[in-house]
Parts: C-alpha cells; sequence; structure tokens
C-alpha cells in the first residue's frame, strides 16, 4: 500500500535495462568466481550464496542426462555468459528495424503495438507504460496483500519467505540443470498470497514489465497459503528475438492447505530454422506441491525451441488433493520435443489428471514421458491419462513413455493413448466448405486441442489457437 | 526424471556372472559343427561383455536379476527317475497328441510321443536335428534371436545342447497341437537349464506349440530359456507357453517372432510360476499384411515378480497387431509390464492396439506398467491403455443386488477378469484345461 508512483518510477529505473547492462555482464564462463558475482551484483545475503555455491558443487559432481529422447550437440558450459547476457541486446530505435518476418508472425497473432515494440526489443517508452500499467495493478494487488514481484526484490523484502521457500519443491541436487539454475539464475517472479486472498487478478509475468527479460536461467517461486488462490500465465505468444541457446528455468509452486495454483505457460522461443540451425534448448524444471485439500494444475502450449525437455509435475503430499496437467506440444521443422508430467501421488484420495496433446509435423520428434506413481500410504488415489498424439506427414515422429507405478490396491489408474493421422476426409470436408488447405488444419488441429485450450485463460486461449496456426504453417505441402 | 531410457553401454551394466561365463566355457560346448560352435562363442562373448543387467539398465529397471549373479551355478547332474504319472497332471489334450518331453534340458525320448508326422513334417529334439545335420537349423538357429538382443538371450545361445525342434512344410497343417513339456528335477538344484525351441514353418504351413514349463522338485535353478519361430507368407502358429515353475525357480525367457507377408501368429502366455519370471516376447513383421496377436495372463502371490516385456516391429505396411495382457496380484507380489510398439516410416496403413489390465488384490502388492509407442508413420492407428487398480464397485453393488455378495461376487469378477485373454486360446482342449489351472491359481490367491 505504501508503493507511490514516484518509488515505483524509481525503482523501474534502477532496474532498467539500459544504463546497467555493459558494465553488468559478466564474461563467458562458469566456476565459483561466477556464482559469487551473480550473488554479488544481486547484492544478496549470506545464505543465499552458499545456496547457491552448495548447487554449483553438486552441478560440478552431476552428469548431463542423456535419457531424453532427443539429439543435440554437447553444450559447452564454458562458452555461455551467466549473467545479464540476454539483456546485452542493443534497443532498436523503431519497428522498421526488426526482422519483417516477425512483425508479419505479430501481426498474425494480433498482438497491440505497444507490445510488439516490447516483444522485439525495441526500446518502449518505459516509464509511461509501466506506470500506468504497474500502478493500476500493483495497488489492487497490495490492497489484498498479495506480493508480486522479482525474485530480486523479493530476496531483499521478503527473505523469510524466500529462505523458507526456495528450493523446497525442487531441491539444488534434483537434476542437472535445476542444479545449474540454482547456482546461477539471474531473477525471475516471486509470487506470495496471504491466507484466505483469491488473488484480485490474473498474474502474468509481462505484467510486471522489469521482468521482461529475465534471460536465460529464470527462477520462479510462487506460495499459495492455506485457503488462497491464484491464477498465472507465464511466457509470451510471440517468437522473441533471443538467439540464446540454452534456457534453463525452475518454477517452484507451493499449494499449501485448500489453497490452489493455476499455472499457464505459453511457449514460443525461436525454434531454430527449417535446418535445425539456432533455436533455444528448453530445459525446464517444474514442480508444484500440494497439501491438504490444494490443487494445482498445469497448462502449458509448447510451440516454440527448437528442444523442449520439461516435465511439470505435482508432488500430492496431502490427503485429498488434485493435480492436473494439460499439456500442448507441437513440433515442426526441426523441433524435438520430451515432455509430459509427474504426478506423485502421497495423500490418501488424492487425484490427477492428465491430457497431453502432441502435434507432430515436418520432421519434428515429439515425446510424451510420464510418471504416475502411486505410493503405499495413497489410498483412494485416482489418476486419469489420456494422451493422443497427431502426425502430419511421414517424416515426423510421435513416441510416448509413460511409466506407471502403483502400490496399493485401493487406488485406480487409467492410462489411454492413441495416435492417428489428420483425417482426409476430414479436410476434405474443410476445404468442401470453402476453407483452404492450411485453415483446415488449423480448424482440425484446434478441435484436436480443445480440451486443453479450454483449460487456458480466455485471451491466452484465442492466442494460442492463433499461435498452433503459424507453427503449423508449411506443415502440409 | 531420473529415468535411463538408453540402453547402458556395455561393461556398464556387468554384474557378477563368473559361475555363469565358467559354465558356458566348459570343452562341451566347443563340440558339434563349426556354425554351432561359432553361435555358442558369439553368445558367450557377448554375455561375457555385457553381464547380467543392473536396474541402471532401462530393460531391467523394476526386475532384480543381480542375485543371479551371486549363485555358484553349476550344469545340471544327474536327473531323478521321471515316470508317466508324474508328467500327466501337466499334459494337455489328448495323448495322441505329439509330445516332446524335455527333462532338466535334454529330451527324454521314453516320456515324449514322437509319431511320425503328417506331410512330412518334423517335430522331435533340437539336438537330433542338429546331429542329423538338418539344413533349417543352421539356416535359422540363432539368426533371430541373435546373442546381442538381450544378455540372457546371448547366456542361451553359449549353452546351446538341446530343445525341440519342429518344421513344417510348405502348405502343410498340423491338425494336432504339438506338445513341449519342460521338467526340471532334484538333478537341476543350482543348476542352469537353458533349452531351446526352434519353430520353421514354411509357406502356408500351420501349427500349434502349447509349451510348459513345470518343477517336479521345489528347488532353486534357474531356466534360461530361448525360442524362435519363423513364418513363412501365410503360415499360421499359434504359441501357448504356460510357466508353472517352483517357487524357488528363477525363470527367463526370450521369444522372437519372424513373419513373413500375411502370415497370422497367436501367442498366448500364462505365467504363475517361478521366484522371478521374465519373458521377453519380439515380433518382427517383416512384409505386408501380416497380423500378430499377443495375449497374456499372469498371476501371482507371495513374493513372486513376474515381468512381461513385449515388442512388435511394425516394419512393412499393411500390418495389424493386437495385445492384451492381464494380471492378478495377490499379498506381496509385483508384476512389471512393458509394451513396446514400434512404428517404422514405411509401416503405413498400420493398425497397432495394445492393452495392459492389471488387478490388485492386496496392498502391498505392486505394478509397474510402461505402454510404449515409438511411431514414425503418419497413417497409422495406435493406441494403447493401461489400468491398475481394484475390483469395480458397480460392478460388486450389481452382484449384490442380485444376491450374491462378498467372496463369491469377488471370485467370479476375477475369474471374467482373467477369463477375458483365457478365451483366445484356440485350441479348445488346451482351453479347458487351462481354464482349470487358472482357476485353482485364483482360488489360493482370493484365499
Amino acid at each position: 500500500m505504501g508503493s507511490s508512483v514516484e518509488e515505483l518510477v524509481n525503482r523501474e529505473y534502477k532496474y532498467g535495462f539500459v544504463t546497467d547492462i555493459e558494465q553488468d555482464t559478466a564474461p563467458p564462463g562458469l566456476s565459483e568466481e561466477t556464482v559469487r558475482f551473480i550473488s554479488a551484483k544481486k547484492n544478496e545475503p549470506e545464505w543465499l550464496l552458499d545456496w547457491r555455491l552448495k548447487a554449483y558443487r553438486r552441478w560440478l559432481e552431476m552428469d548431463e542426462p542423456t535419457w531424453p529422447n532427443v539429439s543435440y550437440p554437447k553444450i559447452d558450459f564454458q562458452a555461455i555468459s551467466y549473467f545479464s547476457a540476454p539483456r546485452n541486446i542493443k534497443p532498436l530505435a523503431s519497428l522498421d528495424e526488426v526482422d519483417p518476418k516477425l512483425l508479419e508472425t505479430y501481426a498474425k497473432l494480433g498482438i497491440p503495438l505497444n507490445e510488439q515494440k516490447m516483444l522485439s526489443g525495441v526500446a518502449v517508452d518505459a516509464i509511461f507504460d509501466s506506470v500506468s500499467v504497474g500502478t493500476t495493478f500493483k495497488a489492487t494487488l497490495a490492497k489484498s496483500g498479495v506480493i508480486f514481484c522479482s525474485f530480486g526484490e523479493a530476496v531483499q523484502e521478503h527473505p523469510e519467505l524466500v529462505k523458507q521457500y526456495l528450493g523446497s519443491v525442487v531441491p539444488a541436487s534434483d537434476n542437472y540443470y535445476a542444479a545449474l539454475n540454482s547456482a546461477v539464475f539471474s531473477d525471475g517472479s516471486f509470487v506470495y498470497i496471504p491466507k484466505g486472498v483469491r488473488c484480485p487478478m490474473e498474474l502474468s509475468t509481462y505484467f510486471r514489465i522489469n521482468a521482461a527479460n529475465t534471460g536465460q536461467f529464470e527462477r520462479t517461486l510462487i506460495v499459495a497459503d492455506e485457503g488462497a488462490s491464484v491464477s498465472y500465465l507465464e511466457g509470451c505468444t510471440a517468437p522473441k528475438r533471443d538467439e540464446n541457446q540454452l534456457h534453463a528455468a525452475v518454477v517452484e509452486l507451493i499449494a499449501l492447505d485448500n489453497s490452489s495454483i493455476k499455472y499457464s505457460t505459453v511457449q514460443n522461443w525461436y525454434a531454430g530454422d527449417e535446418n535445425g540451425v539456432g533455436g533455444i534448448y528448453n530445459f525446464v524444471t517444474k514442480r508444484g506441491k500440494a497439501m491438504r485439500a490444494a490443487k494445482i494444475s498445469w497448462t502449458q502450449v509448447e510451440t516454440g525451441s527448437a528442444i523442449t525437455w520439461k516435465y511439470p509435475s505435482v508432488i500430492l503430499q496431502g490427503d485429498d488433493s488434485v493435480g492436473e496437467f494439460y499439456s500442448v506440444a507441437v513440433v515442426n521443422g526441426m523441433q524435438q520435443a520430451d515432455t509430459g508430467t509427474k504426478m506423485i501421488h502421497l495423500g490418501r484420495n488424492s487425484r490427477s489428471t492428465v491430457v497431453s496433446k502432441g502435434i507432430s509435423a515436418g520432421r519434428g520428434q515429439n515425446s510424451y514421458r510420464g510418471l504416475v506413481k502411486i505410493m503405499p500410504k495413497a489410498a483412494g488415489a485416482r489418476n486419469y491419462t489420456q494422451c493422443d498424439s497427431m502426425l502430419i506427414g511421414n517424416r515426423c515422429g510421435a513416441h510416448t513413455f509413460p511409466y506407471i507405478d502403483v502400490q496399493n490396491m485401493s487406488s485406480d489408474v487409467e492410462h489411454e493413448a492413441s495416435t492417428s493421422k489428420i483425417g482426409e476426409d476430414q479436410i476434405f470436408y474443410c476445404k468442401q466448405r470453402g476453407l483452404n488447405t492450411e485453415n483446415a488444419i488449423s480448424v482440425i488441429v484446434n478441435g484436436f486441442c480443445k480440451e486443453v485450450f479450454r483449460e487456458l485463460p480466455m485471451e491466452f486461449a484465442i492466442e494460442a489457437q492463433k499461435l498452433l496456426g503459424v507453427s503449423l504453417e508449411g506443415s502440409v505441402g | 526424471m531420473g529415468v535411463a531410457a538408453h540402453p547402458v553401454a556395455p561393461g556398464e551394466s556387468r554384474g557378477v556372472a563368473g559361475s555363469l561365463v565358467e559354465l558356458a566355457a566348459s570343452p562341451e560346448f566347443a563340440t558339434g559343427p563349426d556354425w554351432l560352435v561359432a553361435l555358442r562363442r558369439a553368445g558367450l562373448d557377448r554375455f561375457a561383455e555385457v553381464g547380467i543387467p543392473t536396474s541402471k539398465n532401462e530393460e531391467w529397471r523394476f526386475t532384480p536379476v543381480g542375485p543371479i549373479g551371486t549363485v555358484d551355478w553349476k550344469a545340471a547332474g544327474e536327473s531323478e527317475v521321471v515316470r508317466p504319472e508324474d508328467i500327466a497332471p501337466y499334459l494337455f489334450g489328448h495323448r495322441d497328441w505329439p509330445l516332446l518331453v524335455i527333462v532338466d534340458g535334454v529330451v527324454d525320448k521314453s516320456l515324449s510321443s514322437l509319431q511320425l508326422m503328417p506331410g512330412g513334417a518334423t517335430f522331435g529334439s533340437l539336438a537330433g536335428a542338429i546331429a542329423a545335420g538338418r539344413p533349417e537349423v543352421e539356416a535359422h538357429l540363432g539368426r533371430h534371436a541373435s546373442p546381442d538382443i538381450t544378455p540372457f538371450g546371448a547366456l542361451n545361445a553359449a549353452l546351446i545342447a538341446d530343445g525341440a525342434f519342429l518344421h513344417v512344410p510348405a502348405d502343410v497343417v498340423l491338425t494336432t497341437p504339438v506338445q513341449v513339456l519342460h521338467v526340471v528335477t532334484r538333478g537341476a538344484h543350482d543348476a542352469v537349464v537353458a533349452p531351446r525351441v526352434l519353430a520353421v514353418l514354411e509357406r502356408g504351413a500351420r501349427a500349434s506349440i502349447i509349451e510348459s514349463f513345470v518343477t517336479l522338485a521345489d528347488t532353486r535353478y534357474f531356466t534360461n530359456t530361448c525360442s524362435e519361430s519363423v513364418l513363412g507368407a501365410n503360415a499360421w502358429l499359434e504359441h501357448v507357453r504356460v510357466q508353472r515353475e517352483g517357487s524357488k525357480a528363477w525363470h527367463i525367457g526370450l521369444s522372437r517372432v519372424d513373419q513373413d507377408r500375411d502370415s497370422h501368429y497367436r501367442s498366448f502366455t500364462l505365467n504363475m510360476g517361478g521366484k522371478l519370471a521374465r519373458h521377453d516376447l519380439h515380433t518382427r513383421l517383416n512384409a505386408p499384411n501380416i497380423e500378430t496377436l499377443l495375449y497374456g495372463l499372469y498371476l501371482t502371490k507371495g513374493e513372486q515378480l513376474v515381468d512381461n516385456h513385449t515388442t512388435i516391429f511394425h516394419d512393412q505396411p499393411n500390418c495389424n497387431s493386437w495385445e492384451v495382457y492381464k494380471g492378478v496380484l495377490a499379498e506381496k507380489s509385483r508384476a512389471v509390464f512393458n509394451g513396446k510398439v514400434l512404428v517404422q516410416p514405411e509401416a503405413q496403413k498400420t493398425d497397432a492396439k495394445q492393452t495392459n489390465r492389471n488387478l490388485l488384490l492386496s496392498d502391498d502388492a505392486k505394478v509397474n506398467t510402461k505402454p510404449q509407442l515409438e511411431i514414425f508413420a503418419d497413417d497409422v492407428k495406435c493406441t494403447h491403455g493401461a489400468t491398475i487398480g481394484k475390483l469395480d464397485e458397480h460392478q460388486r453393488y450389481y452382484m449384490a443386488t442380485r444376491g450374491i455378495g462378498g467372496k463369491t461376487a469377488q471370485a467370479l469378477l476375477i475369474w471374467a477378469f482373467a477369463a477375458e485373454v483365457l478365451m483366445e486360446v484356440s485350441v479348445a482342449p488346451v482351453r479347458e484345461a487351462l481354464e482349470g489351472v487358472v482357476r485353482r491359481q485364483l482360488d489360493a490367491l482370493i484365499a
């Protein structure tokens, strides 16, 4: 409530990306020094530096995972700059300097002009924008006691919350990329919804303007206290002008008793060109912990990235907790995706639903990899999994690797999967009614994905549908 | 996810397999025709290289076979005398069905009944066929289940001595099934029993094989078996495989099927014995218009572990595969199922359906199932489904409203669950006999 306009303006300046950029860029390479450098730049307390260093030392002992069904040249971790590298893009003077291909895509998606500028890295009149957007929503949030800020800010202003929950769902030692992220994460979002509060608006990274370019190693932490609820949207719906190679983020959700968290992602990072040159390696760890009667719902639309490797998961810790995973993953060109979810049932009568729709086109390879684990104490647990794949063209692939592990008799687990071709007769029917092939495919694919799209917040759902059309362009010859 | 989806590099999974390697290196396996000696040698080299797989190997992740490496295995000793009445309870169908009895891995001619087969077909001892220089044996043995497929397949190749051989010439139809009964006696205590089965059906041939694994002595032994079935164009083969080993037995089997165009293969496997039983069933659809049907049932109790791994290679267009595996698990038993369907880019118009259903009768029972599809062709219809759970409350309620309650309803519903796959055995006398076997085992599971 005390956040006045001036404070906000000043804060935006403090974290603005123009003046600070040059001096904040760390030279490429990774060592304990890099970790210390990042921590010092962010003026972090001692405990956080120790936590990072511990993660870094653990990372050194770990092996890069080779089990995903994807292939790529080995990453040289010493060639990456671990701090502010993504901010190093020189702001362009006007939209005229932006790649016309990108602009065309924006137009198709119907993205407003100011948003277009932001996405393509054109210097936006940040003060005007951020104040107008920033103040209105920050005031509304503050009224209900919701904390929504950058991770760096949270470390400074709410260290007790960060300390309590950081790494409590995804420990630093969880996996190779989570350990790397824990050591070098640059920034991200922090959300805390107090007891019994229903967050008055949908939160999204886009609104938190200062985080528009959080970069490769972001860290998100969302805590919903008892009885609270929140819906969080992540990502942008247009391709970013960002050619960085590795994107290793960690997202942790904590849903305390009777609370609910809905996390929606639309991911459309640069996918590389038709020959698979360039593009983002999206190696992300996302996991939530649901306590008694709490609910965590993941919805994702994955259309970008050269390689997607992520398994948004739920640990159903409390009795009567609920986990959901709705996913659409599209691969075209040379894209590869190995994605799915893990539902770990620990609480009695915990329930989970998994709906995954995979679409493969071009020379894309799409894998669903999932785990449903019902522990002995999770009596009466219930899981329903449906994963459907659609193939467009005969040079792509669709794969499913579902692991199901049940350890008590009172639980019910159902898994269904199907793979099929986009129907010739359906295309014929649409064409007969005056749609061209491309639009016909778009309509059919959207129907195929409907179960997932309807889980998305309204405006996201519309953009996701358009995005799907753009992603599948040229997939039918 | 901490999952090693790739096969472990040679050497990495090396277990203690010393006694097995020593056994396979004994001089008796260096005798016989050159091609056979070379095959055994390839098996031995391969097994010595990869060893006993550990849980780090994705294919063996849930099936701990490590203890096999800790036993000082030896060759089977003097077999106990087996009388016809000892094996009578384990035989199916009529007395006039051709029967091959293999005691502790070696064919017992006196127990077998090998009458003259119709149409020039051959059914008998594998050792006999090798000694007779049958060209089909040299042409096919080890060519389909080559030693590099699985570690234990390699071990079996290294230990090839005897087993069963069936050859059906073109367009010959065997109207009665042939029966192979593997019997283990006390002579096999701490021994490896490694029978090999080869079935070659030429173009348009038709046959049914009923293969059983039983024991007359509840002792520790290791059955490491391997079968190869080759179906020519338009051939028809049914393979019923009943595994009723002793409670201390380790059973590891590999069945490899190669099918040519327009052929039909159907398999029914019943697994209810053994301390640990693993069966790998691979069918390769090498040409268009093939049908393959795989049915399985596993009934486990105590601390048994039953593992079924199936792989269907859809290499060519217009083939259908249909797979249903069902399990009923009691007490502390465990079941593992892994069903792979691989559809190659050429295999357009593939229709593949796979189902795995499990019924848990105890809170201590566990199931690990992984139905897996890998698809590279677009014009296909592939589905898989898996369920794990308890009896449906609605069904029980329905029974209760009809005055059928408690144990009776439970027994009826479980029977119905198991019977669905059992019904697929096409040879009526065998199906009827198996019904009795399954009913008795289910009664034991429910009790």
